[in-house]
């Protein structure tokens, strides 16, 4: 893919809003040349040798976190992990006493995953280093937007004018919020399904359709970025049973049968086999999910990698230096 | 004999309907004389209040103390000369401290720090139930007779209709305003912002306006039922506006609140996470906050209150979720109240000094509230035209925590008199 120039991240990453169209298709062309490199006998490069990164992981998150760390290992830079459980965090140290302790050991940059939205930025404001949004609260997941969108332009070859359809629990979806504005940024059309106690107020002034069953979502659409139902969720009462729900809201192959044209199956996971989708699909020919996670890895790399200061247009010879 | 003859100034009480430039003359401590051209004899403290607005002292009848247990925050003493310093003569302190005002001694501790104070005058607030469980009642015989001068639950409403219609109706054996912070919590709950398209945007969990509004429905109907006197608190709702309007109209006895941040604010102050601007209720839309102006308008709000809420710095210093709710507020309501309200021209002068002044008194049966002579020598001294930038590090409160660092105001108390003794003046002057 031709590397182009565009305005440069900033310093942080929090979000997909606020990002241009340029800068969003930058990522993924950078993006591009990352991935061959997961393919190699030896797998690293040296673009971030002596940088060090956190991983500030305040959340629970396995793919996510193993994710990043792969991407940073394949850049050669040096990691620390850091999960709340067996920090200080537990003993009560507030969120700018943490960032202000990171900062303190001259560390690069910090991956954050927190349950709180906002968090990224407000470390990102309070910190000097590179602050990358690995998921906060229900806000913004910019990076598994972004490998949605390499995902979906690596098999329908474009994204404008691509009708994705977001399935599941929009409400507390950090995925579906920078899904929505990433598509959207690039020229997608972007609509929402899913039980009305699981979708936020006034959804539809993002730009969105609204589609309240998901016969009519799978008629709509050329993508359907299926969404993980939590169980807790159940539990509060937004829906009656993870039965009902299979049977409502499901992505069975029967109702994709039914569908006017072959769509592209997503699935951020971990998936609930059996609720919001079946075995079937999940495993089916349409299915993506797993390119999702090889694509995860180029998406961190491109954008740790732009952070950095690195070029878009250097990416490609990036690649070809010898790790030592 | 103290003697306090202020001249000149244009005297706004609206408990005589009285708007002229008089001369007022305070003697020991209560209001002696009103009139042009009064004389007094040597020794008498003169204050020349030539282009000054002279009113009976405002009224806060919403304000948090933090004492006992927030003294990190804000102290009786702390907060009432921060009141002082915004004009206000009084203040009514809410009860949900650590531990909370539930008994006759946390009353009289309360009410003797506040006379030990040397600012604006504290009356202690007690809870409706027992440790604002919302489950059994507090004494309110016994709070009144150590002090209080109504019941609340305030921070929490009481959830439980029927405690709630016990409290209206136990409440009139001693004529006491029952306050309510009213908030459905089984709606608004794990919400930290107003419901709507910036909650959404920003990923934070939505506040409905029917969290307010099926409480507010609730409590007029249990004031009709009962007879009760019903205060509601700060009001953010445009339905809650409509329902307590046809209320009075039907003839329920209550009052409602309009806060200074309700009528200037929307909930796109919280734009980037700012926690300054979280509260509970929260900023709400335009149309909300319309709406609550013309209920000050009209009346239908007949009290402006603050709800001072101060926390330290480092509390509001979190993401937005984990941050507590509130502003302080004692020290910009004049600025922004003659803002948003005297100087668009939504109500004029004598309206603003009855919101903040003569029906605060009237709803929570304070003394004050008037200039009649006999009177406390309670006056706030306001400069209407006087320009100023707020300033949270010029604050007598020990808290910051205000999103209106920076903005430029019209309007501001220049000096404050509490039983005809000078508590506050502005340094410039």
């Amino acid at each position: 893919m031709a590397q182009a120039l565009f305005p440069p991240l900033g310093k942080d990453l929090v979000g997909l809003e606020g990002l241009t169209r340029e800068q969003i298709i930058g990522i993924l062309d950078t993006a591009e040349p990352f991935k061959e490199i997961s393919e190699r006998p030896i797998k690293k490069v040296p673009v971030l040798r002596g940088k060090t990164i956190v991983n500030a992981f305040f959340e629970n998150s396995t793919r996510t976190r193993i994710s990043f760390e792969f991407a940073e290992k394949r850049l050669s830079a040096d990691t620390v992990n850091f999960s709340a459980g067996g920090s200080s965090v537990a003993k009560g140290e507030t969120l700018v006493d943490t960032a202000r302790n990171l900062e303190a050991m001259r560390i690069d940059m910090v991956v954050i995953r927190h349950s709180s939205s906002g968090a990224a930025r407000f470390l990102g404001e309070r910190i000097a280093s590179n602050v990358v949004n690995a998921g906060d609260g229900k806000h913004e997941h910019p990076t598994q937007a972004l490998l949605d969108m390499l995902t979906i332009r690596d098999h329908l070859g474009r994204l404008e004018g691509v009708k994705v359809c977001i399935v599941g629990d929009i409400l507390h979806s950090r995925v579906a919020r920078s899904n929505i504005i990433g598509l959207r940024t690039v020229g997608a059309e972007v609509a929402v399904c899913g039980p009305a106690t699981l979708m936020p107020a006034r959804i539809e002034e993002l730009g969105v359709t609204v589609f309240r069953r998901v016969e009519e979502a799978i008629e709509w659409a050329d993508v359907l970025n299926v969404l993980r139902l939590q169980l807790e969720r159940m539990q509060a009462g937004f829906v009656p049973s993870l039965r009902e729900y299979n049977r409502v809201f499901g992505i069975t192959e029967e109702r994709l049968a039914r569908a006017p044209r072959q769509l592209l199956i997503l699935h951020p996971g971990p998936m609930n086999r059996g609720v919001e989708i079946d075995s079937a699909v999940a495993d089916g020919p349409h299915s993506v999910i797993l390119q999702q996670v090889t694509n995860g890895v180029a998406v961190r790399m491109a954008v740790l990698y732009l952070l950095a200061g690195g070029k878009p247009e250097a990416a490609e010879a990036a690649k070809t230096e010898v790790a030592l | 004999m103290s003697r306090v003859l202020i001249t000149g100034g244009r005297v706004v009480d609206p408990s005589q309907g009285l708007d002229q430039v008089l001369d007022l003359l305070l003697v020991d401590g209560q209001v002696a004389e009103l009139g042009e051209n009064l004389t007094a004899p040597e020794g008498t403290e003169r204050i020349d209040a030539r282009g000054l607005v002279v009113t009976p002292g405002l009224i806060d009848v919403h304000v948090h103390l933090r004492e006992p247990g927030g003294e990190h925050k804000e102290t009786i003493r702390s907060g009432a000369r921060a009141a002082a310093a915004g004009g206000f003569t009084a203040v009514v302190a809410m009860p949900n401290t650590s531990p909370p005002i539930d008994n006759p001694a946390a009353v009289g501790f309360v009410r003797a720090a506040g006379m030990r104070s040397g600012g604006a005058r504290v009356y202690p607030a007690g809870t409706i139930t027992v440790g604002q469980k919302g489950e059994q009642l507090a004494e309110f015989g016994e709070l009144q007779e150590a002090g209080a001068v109504t019941v609340t639950d305030d921070g929490r409403p009481v959830m439980n209709a029927g405690v709630m219609r016990l409290a209206l109706e136990y409440a009139l054996s001693f004529d006491l305003p029952v306050s309510v912070h009213e908030e459905d919590l089984n709606l608004s709950y794990g919400g930290s912002m107003n419901e709507g398209i910036i909650a959404t945007r920003l990923g934070l969990t939505g506040i409905p306006n029917a969290a307010e509004d099926v409480m507010i429905a609730r409590d007029l109907f249990l004031a009709e039922l009962t007879g009760g006197r019903l205060h509601i608190q700060h009001v953010s709702t445009r339905e809650g506006v409509r329902m307590i309007r046809e209320a009075r109209a039907r003839g329920v006895r209550v009052t409602a609140e309009a806060t200074p941040h309700h009528f200037t604010l929307t909930d796109e102050a919280i734009e980037s996470y700012r926690t300054n601007a979280k509260m509970n209720p929260p900023l709400r839309s335009a149309e909300d906050r319309d709406a609550v102006r013309q209920g000050v308008a009209d009346g239908t709000l007949d009290v402006i209150a603050t709800d001072h809420a101060p926390h330290h710095y480092d509390e509001k210093e979190q993401a937005f979720e984990d941050a507590p709710n509130g502003i302080v507020g004692l020290e910009t309501a004049v600025g922004l109240s003659m803002s948003e309200l005297v100087h668009t021209r939504l109500i004029d002068l004598p309206t603003l000094v009855e919101r903040m002044s003569c029906a605060p008194a009237r709803a929570f049966s304070l003394p004050g509230g008037t200039l009649r002579p006999g009177s406390p020598a309670d006056v706030t001294l306001i400069d209407p035209d006087l320009e100023w930038t707020i300033d949270p590090e010029q604050f007598l409160s020990l808290s910051r925590n205000t999103p209106f660092a920076g903005r430029r105001v019209r309007g501001r108390a220049v000096r404050t008199l509490v039983g005809g003794v000078t508590v506050w003046t502005l340094p410039s002057r």
